[in-house]
């Protein structure tokens, strides 16, 4: 018993087998349950997954990242749509809170001067070599 | 050493994008829009304040007619208060040192004060031209003089902000490199180089936000006396 429950320990997509051992008194049908569970688990990964365009970023695994990048749209309205998504996501999280502070302008601000800095990195670069040859 | 000083008025490219889109799209990401909720959140709160209190200040001395202009004069100053402050920052763009933007913002508004004022009434607008009580003698000059003022204001407008602007920002390089070549030399002179270099980057925020509010409030004027 120990062990078919080591096996199934709890995972994002599969449901909680304490919970089935609670409600399950018989052991018999704890059994049937247990086994069908297992079957559940040996079946192909395909059947239960979700296709990569559906996934966020974060369940994309690496190799897949050309393909879930060829899936996104990359039309001008679906760029500003998604700027807008996530200026909506950092404003909601760090703005637009009932005690916001500096912080969440104060990263604004970074990013903004970090960004500049990458702007003229090039310009920066041929400054330096030009005083020092 | 020389030429460098001007460069940060160029607009570097990066993948084919200009540091200035970057830098004229920042306002639209600080100044969020106000939601219809009862109480906001603090910066929301801060900019409304802002807003209602320079509006009503601005549209006291003007007539019914040009309160029309409000949202524009409003809007037009928060957008030049936010590019000469964020122009600040280190390594950032400052847009509105360049004469082409200033111009773009001056000659278009002046040009509608003045049609506002030569369509609606435009006895009182030429009436202008000549200030009153001027002596008899002086008064074909003077006329001459005034609509040379007048042509003058869009340039004065535009002109003014650049010079401001580049000013400050070319004040602050030289300084800033005194004091970064001095230091080695003699640290004396170097410590007072970077107080001087405090007190200027002071004096370029002061001159920043009323450099903006100058040119919103002499765009309020010219609306006063056409309308």
């Amino acid at each position: 018993m120990f062990l078919i429950v080591n096996k199934l320990e709890p995972r994002k997509n599969a449901f909680t087998v304490f919970d089935l051992q609670t409600e399950y008194e018989c052991t018999t049908d704890l059994f049937i349950v247990l086994s069908a569970v297992e079957i559940l688990h040996a079946l192909p990964l395909f059947f239960l997954a979700v296709p990569i365009a559906q996934r966020r970023l974060m369940d994309v695994k690496l190799g897949e990242l050309p393909n879930w990048a060829a899936t996104r749209d990359f039309t001008p309205n679906g760029i500003l749509s998604a700027v807008r998504r996530g200026h909506d996501r950092f404003y909601n999280k760090y703005i637009n809170v009932k005690r916001g502070g500096i912080g969440g302008v104060a990263m604004l601000l970074t990013g903004y001067v970090v960004l500049s800095y990458i702007w003229e990195y090039d310009h920066i670069k041929h400054d330096r070599w030009r005083k020092y040859h | 050493m020389m030429l460098s000083f001007f460069d940060q008025f160029m607009s570097p490219t990066y993948l084919g994008i200009p540091l200035i889109a970057l830098a004229l799209s920042l306002p639209w990401v600080l100044i969020p829009t106000p939601t219809n909720r009862w109480l906001n959140n603090r910066l929301l709160t801060l900019q409304g304040w802002f807003i209602n209190r320079f509006t009503q200040q601005l549209m006291l001395p003007i007539n019914l007619g040009g309160h029309k202009w409000a949202v524009l004069l409003t809007a037009l100053m928060l957008l030049l208060i936010t590019l000469n402050l964020l122009g600040l920052l280190p390594y950032t763009f400052t847009p509105t040192t360049q004469l082409s933007l200033n111009m773009g913002l001056a000659v278009p508004l002046w040009l509608a004060t003045v049609i506002i004022g030569m369509r609606n009434q435009p006895t009182a607008a030429l009436g202008h031209l000549l200030p009153e009580g001027t002596p008899i003698p002086l008064i074909p000059v003077l006329i001459i003089i005034e609509t040379i003022s007048l042509f003058i204001r869009p340039l004065a407008l535009g002109v003014r902000l650049t010079a401001n602007l580049t000013a400050g920002h070319l004040l602050i390089q030289l300084i800033a490199t005194a004091a970064f070549v001095l230091l080695p030399m003699m640290p004396a002179v170097a410590i007072l180089t970077s107080t001087v270099l405090f007190l200027l980057t002071l004096l370029e925020v002061a001159v920043a936000m009323i450099q903006a509010y100058v040119f919103v409030l002499l765009l309020s004027l010219y609306l006063q006396e056409n309308v």
